[in-house]
Formats: structure tokens, C-alpha cells, sequence
């Protein structure tokens, strides 16, 4: 069975927590004793029918105001697949919340209220998963009972969908577009005849059939991650360098440079957990046992000799900042890409996204939920790739020196 | 890549994160089947070498002895550090007062023992094997979570994770909770427990049990709980299907005694897992509230 991780956007009151609430219950997720305390709630707040968002809502704020503040991740899965289902916030606030849940997603579903249409935050999300290179948007138009079950009102919401997607579309990305109500399970897990015009699959079936692709970067890129050095008499020399394959594969006997060292050598030994492979393929872990002496430590790159990279001390990159302090020219900050960490400085900042207009404007700051292009001079080089060539390694957050918090994340452009 | 193998994969380079990011981490163990996943996995991490890190177990001193008994096998088999922080040494210090009257549990009261026992081994990352399908606060938590110099969990200010980067950077006082198999559910857990063919304690099999029926649940009888004489008590053939301590850990009708039952059985439950567990029972936010105190 395959596992797809797909996230979920919409603004406060588009009934995302009702939409995952009803595939929670629909598929049969929901146990017994879940359902039973969904309905003892949903009584005592006196609705006649099931508040589904009930089974979501994670934190007590959350029930309290009816609104989701922060991203859950939530399980559930059909004969065909298994999914987790990230589901961020709507509010403007939490623009960050949708970036993270959305980092590791294959699709996204942005939700839009029928009778609202295209508002301010479907183009946030829009560009969110533009930025984000997903390449299967569903936009789920929900609450279509509340509009007579339109046609014409559907095609109208499309239509101006359809605009945003041929002015900022990103190549290679597919969209769907499907009316639904959460709420009274129209179209959700089965065709609905009060929308009989429309033709498409019902949400949960798009979802188990969208394709999961895998990228086929040849690039081989290794990040290690800890040095393995057993205290053994009989195993005295060994020098396992335990990590990630980033991109690419890697077999025994290819010939490797270290980064940022440059020193050479074979790869003389791989072992996964302490068993002996051949070979370590893109997104797994394994331990390299080199056939020279040569140093490397946490942080440091291993690459297969033919890896096309790139590296630099300066990068370009598009930004998402999250946290309060804003970004500033001149400011310092640790910049994390994989498990490599190195010190920079914000050289320049370019543009910001009006996220209205949906084009650039100039800015030398980025704020809280700022979307915006900047460049920065890096303490250390680092090997890397633009993120749309390799998001594996094109990719970084940005860590405040006096905080430690994670203050932004950024998508590398150019080195 | 199957699902146990990519859970695998992605729970093990977690792993690795906390060993090359903390100087001084911890494993916290119940001794229940989740804890005993994380410890094989923190096993295969390092192999050939041993783990870098000392298993932490809180104990409540209302145990099931069974647990007790494997966590002290796997101790001395794999040549483990085990540091034991004891609620009973707390209540005795005066740290904690007992909870009165027949609803009365340790649980609550392990927090206090918990923060005590980070603060004076000082340690700066903490695994846990909580899964966010377990409860819906924990669905909110992060693979990293920060916690402030009182183990304070503010889910306001959780850093943002993206993709696989995480950020352990904390200041001096804080800890990271961290749980590497956030992403498993309770039957993936028993599946990987059948392909690795793990022991665990012999009570989440069925077997002969004397129990009580309070609040629609099968609870075990013991010296920890006050069973009142309306208390309707009877020997029945239970298992338990998540170990807490024995004062607040029900158990479950079943004759599943061998692991393809109980993933029968369980894929089939009409009910969830912690469903019963009391503790997350005394209110609406029972694990939320816990969670901003220190628990983990």
C-alpha cells in the first residue's frame, strides 16, 4: 500500500475541519467511542447534526473559538492507500503553519467557500503551493448546498481560478476542481445527485488515484549525520559515516569527495543498520565506510564524483519569514539546509510578494508571513542545487542566533 | 518502499538528529510496546555500536511487574544505561501529595518526577515513543518540541518543521521532547513488532485475569485500586492493549494470545486505542492540559 501525504488549506469558516472530520468518518477512522463524544458534543451545542470538526480541533483555544490555529496531522486510509492529511490554518496569521504543513506534501486541497469565491487566501494558498512545487492542486469548492447546488456559480469560481492558474501556474502541475458539501456529504466518497452536472470523481476517490511521483535526480548527494565509532576491541578501526542519501545512489567502490574537505576516496563498505548492502538509494539512511583514512564529520556533504552540484559561499533565495522579528539587511542568522548548518548574512533584500496583486514590490524587510526574494553571503559553503532541480537540497531554514527559533525557510534560486 | 519501511527510515534518521544535535540525551521508556520500538530502533541507528544514550524510565511504582521484569532483560542483554526516576521517592520527599479516593492514579504525578529527573541529569533531548494518532493534542505536536525551563509545552509558539530539518538549537535550561514515531499508528507499530519479532510484556497478550467493571471498562484488579463492593468483579480472559500503570490502564475482553490476533483484532476494534486509558478520560483536554505542564 502506498503512503501520500497531502495537505489542506482554506480560510477560517470554510469547513476544512468538517471536510476532514467527514473523510475521518467516512472512512471509517473514527472509532466508536470517537463518534459517540462527537454526539454527545454536538447535542449539548444543540446542532442537529454531527459537528465532524469536533474530531479535529486538537487543542482546547481551538474548541473553544470553533477555528483551527495549528497544523494536525491526522490519519486515515481506504483499501488503496494511506494518507495523512496535514491540515493547516486559514488565517492570515498563520501563513507559516500552511508552509510547514504543506513542505513534505504530494498534493494540496484548497478549500474555498462556495458562496465566497476567490478571496485573498486562496491566492495565499495558491502561491504557497506554487512556491512549494506540489504538483497536484484539488480546489475543493465546499458548501454548495448553501448556494442551490450551481452549476453556474461553480463554473464561475473555476473560471477565475482557471485565470490565477494561467498567470502564476507553475509548469508541470496538475489542478482539479470539485464541488463538494462537507457537511452533508455531497460528492465526498460518492457521486452526488444533487451536483449531477458535474463529472468528475468525488474527493476521496481523486485522492486515492492521484499519481505519487518520485524524483529521479541523478545528482548523489550524501549528508552525514553521525559518526558511528564503536568502543570494540574487534572493531577498533571502523568509521562509519551514518546519514542520509539527499539525491541520487550511491553502490560500493564509486569514487566520492568530501565537502567542504575535498579530500577523495572509494566507498570501500555500505551498511544499512549494521547489515551489508550494495547499494543506498535516494531518501534512505545508511552508514559509508570509506576505503581511505580521510576525515569527515556531522554536516559535511559526500558526494559521488560525476554529482553535477553546485557550490558557493553566496546564494540567492525566495523566502517565507515566520517569526515576528522581521528580516533586515545586515541581520545574522544560522541557515540549516539538511542537517549542515552554517552562519550567513542577509546581503540584500529584493522584493516582497503582494499576495493581492500577486506581484512583486519592492521591500527591505521581510515580516511575519512575508513571501520574498533575498540574497545572503554564507560563512561556510555549501554544495547545493536550485530547489526546483533538487528539493532535497534546495532548500534550507533560516535559525534566529538569539531565539533559536525557526525564523523562516528559504528556496534556493541560484548559488 | 513499504509503509514499515519508510516509517522505519524516517524514525531512524530522526534519531540520528538527536544524537548529533544534544549533548546529552535520553531515552524515556514505559516499557510498553512503543517504547520498546523506539529502543530497536535507537538499536539499529547505531549498530554496530551501542546507543550513545541511557534509557529514563519514570516509574510510578504501580507498575505491571511484567513490564518490569523485559525492561530489566533488555537492560542487561543489550548492555544498556538505565536511569529510574521514582514517583515514590517524590511522594516520600514531599514533592508530590497522593491522589485520594477510588478514581486515584500516579499518573498525573509523574510529571513532577519526570522534570525532576531531567533537571538533575541535565538533559537537553528527550525521546518519547508518542504517536499523533494516539490523541488529538498530540496530533499538534512536533517530531522536535521545545519545552521551557518548567518542561512547559506552549503550542502557540511550536517552531514550524519543515521537510526533515529539524531544529534542536535551545538555550541552556530548556529541552526538546523529541518523538520519532510520530507518524506510526498503533497497527503499524504491531506490524513492525511482528517483522522485527520483538518482545514485549506478556500482558498484551490474553490471559487469565482478575478485573472490576468500572465506567464501562475492564480494569485490573490490584493493591493500587480501591474496588468498592459495588464493584462488579470477575476472572476473564483480557488483554491490555497500551500499558500505563496499573491504576489507570484498562483492560480489554480478548483471546487474542498471539500477535496475528491482536492485529486482527485490533484493525477490527470498533473502539480507539486510548479509549482505555482513565487518565485521558477526566476531561475534554485531558492530554492537552497534562502536556502544557511537562508531560510528554
Amino acid at each position: 500500500m502506498e503512503l501520500i501525504k497531502i495537505a489542506t488549506a482554506g480560510s477560517v469558516d470554510d469547513g476544512k475541519s468538517t471536510l476532514i472530520g467527514r473523510l475521518l468518518y467516512e472512512t471509517g477512522a473514527l472509532k466508536t467511542d470517537q463518534i459517540q463524544h462527537i454526539e454527545e458534543k454536538s447535542t449539548a451545542r444543540g446542532f442537529g447534526y454531527l459537528d465532524l470538526s469536533l474530531a479535529t480541533d486538537g487543542l482546547l483555544t481551538e474548541r473553544e473559538q470553533g477555528i483551527t490555529i495549528d497544523v494536525s496531522h491526522i490519519f486515515f486510509s481506504t483499501p488503496k492507500r494511506r494518507f495523512i492529511i496535514a491540515d493547516s490554518p486559514g488565517h492570515v496569521e498563520y501563513t507559516r503553519n500552511m508552509v510547514t504543513g504543506s513542505s513534505t506534501a504530494k498534493a494540496s486541497i484548497i478549500l474555498l467557500d462556495a458562496r465566497k469565491g476567490v478571496i485573498e487566501q486562496t491566492k495565499r494558498h495558491f502561491f504557497i503551493t506554487q512556491l512549494l512545487n506540489i504538483k497536484h492542486i484539488i480546489f475543493a469548492i465546499n458548501k454548495m448546498d448553501l448556494v442551490d447546488y450551481s452549476e453556474a456559480i461553480f463554473d464561475e469560481i473555476k473560471a477565475t481560478l482557471n485565470d490565477l492558474v494561467s498567470k502564476h501556474g507553475a509548469e508541470g502541475v496538475t489542478y482539479y476542481f470539485n464541488p463538494v458539501s462537507a457537511l452533508l456529504n455531497e460528492n465526498i466518497v460518492s457521486k452526488s445527485e444533487k451536483l449531477d452536472w458535474f463529472q468528475g470523481e468525488p474527493l476521496l476517490q481523486l485522492i486515492e488515484s492521484i499519481p505519487i511521483q518520485n524524483n529521479k535526480i541523478k545528482d548523489a548527494a550524501f549528508q552525514v549525520q553521525y559518526v558511528i565509532r564503536p568502543k570494540r576491541e574487534d572493531l577498533h578501526d571502523y568509521r562509519g559515516f551514518a546519514g542520509n542519501v539527499r539525491s541520487g545512489r550511491f553502490s560500493i567502490g564509486d569514487a566520492i569527495s568530501i565537502h567542504p574537505s575535498g579530500r577523495r576516496s572509494h566507498i570501500k563498505r555500505i551498511e544499512k543498520y549494521g547489515e551489508h548492502v550494495n547499494v543506498l538509494e535516494s531518501g534512505e539512511n545508511g552508514t559509508l565506510l570509506l576505503a581511505d583514512e580521510v576525515d569527515a564529520s556531522r554536516g559535511d556533504s559526500i558526494l559521488r564524483e560525476d554529482a553535477e552540484m553546485e557550490q558557493g559561499k553566496s546564494i540567492n533565495a525566495t523566502f517565507c519569514w515566520m517569526q515576528d522579528n522581521p528580516m533586515s539587511v545586515g541581520d545574522k542568522y544560522w541557515l540549516q539546509q539538511g542537517v549542515q548548518r552554517s552562519l550567513v548574512k542577509v546581503k540584500n533584500i529584493d522584493a516582497k510578494m503582494d499576495l493581492e496583486a500577486l506581484e512583486d514590490k519592492p521591500t527591505d524587510t521581510l515580516n511575519l508571513n512575508d513571501i520574498g526574494k533575498a540574497g545572503l553571503a554564507l560563512a561556510q559553503s555549501i554544495v547545493s542545487k536550485p530547489y526546483v532541480k533538487n528539493p532535497a537540497l534546495g532548500t534550507f531554514i533560516m535559525i534566529d542566533p538569539n531565539t533559536y527559533n525557526t525564523a523562516g525557510v528559504g528556496f534556493i534560486e541560484s548559488l | 518502499m513499504s509503509i514499515l519501511k519508510q516509517l522505519e527510515e524516517e524514525s531512524i534518521y530522526i534519531i540520528r538528529e538527536v544524537a548529533g544535535q544534544f549533548d546529552n540525551p535520553c531515552l524515556l521508556f514505559s516499557g510498553g510496546k512503543d517504547s520498546i520500538t523506539l529502543l530497536h530502533l535507537a538499536r539499529k541507528a547505531f549498530a554496530p555500536a551501542s546507543i550513545p544514550f541511557p534509557l529514563v524510565h519514570i516509574d510510578t511504582g504501580h507498575n505491571f511487574p511484567e513490564t518490569i521484569e523485559l525492561r530489566d532483560k533488555l537492560v542487561a542483554e543489550h548492555g544498556l544505561r538505565l536511569i529510574v526516576g521514582s514517583v515514590q521517592e517524590d511522594i516520600d520527599a514531599g514533592n508530590v501529595l497522593e491522589e485520594k479516593g477510588r478514581h486515584a492514579s500516579r499518573n498525573s504525578l509523574q510529571t513532577t518526577t519526570l522534570l525532576n529527573t531531567i533537571e538533575q541529569h541535565k538533559f537537553d533531548a528527550c525521546m518519547g515513543g508518542a504517536r499523533r494518532d494516539e490523541e488529538k493534542a498530540r496530533a499538534k505536536e512536533r517530531v522536535f518540541s521545545v519545552r521551557d525551563d518548567f518542561g512547559q509545552w506552549n503550542e502557540k509558539l511550536q517552531r514550524p518543521e519543515l521537510f526533515d530539518m529539524l531544529n534542536g538549537m535551545i538555550h541552556n535550561g530548556e529541552n526538546v521532547r523529541v518523538f520519532p514515531i510520530s507518524n506510526w499508528t498503533e497497527l503499524d507499530v504491531w506490524h513492525y513488532i511482528r517483522q522485527e519479532k520483538l518482545e514485549i510484556p506478556s500482558i498484551y497478550y490474553a490471559h487469565e485475569r482478575e478485573v472490576f467493571l468500572r465506567d464501562n471498562q475492564w480494569m485490573p484488579v490490584s493493591d493500587y485500586v480501591q474496588v468498592t463492593d459495588q464493584d462488579e468483579r470477575r476472572v476473564a480472559s483480557v488483554r491490555f492493549r497500551t500499558v500505563g500503570d496499573m491504576s489507570c490502564t484498562a483492560a480489554v475482553l480478548s483471546k487474542a494470545t498471539l500477535l496475528d490476533n491482536i492485529i486482527e483484532e485490533i484493525g477490527g476494534s470498533d473502539f480507539s486505542e486510548r479509549g482505555s486509558r482513565m487518565d485521558d478520560k477526566r476531561s475534554e483536554a485531558a492530554m492537552e492540559e497534562r502536556k502544557k505542564v511537562g508531560y510528554f
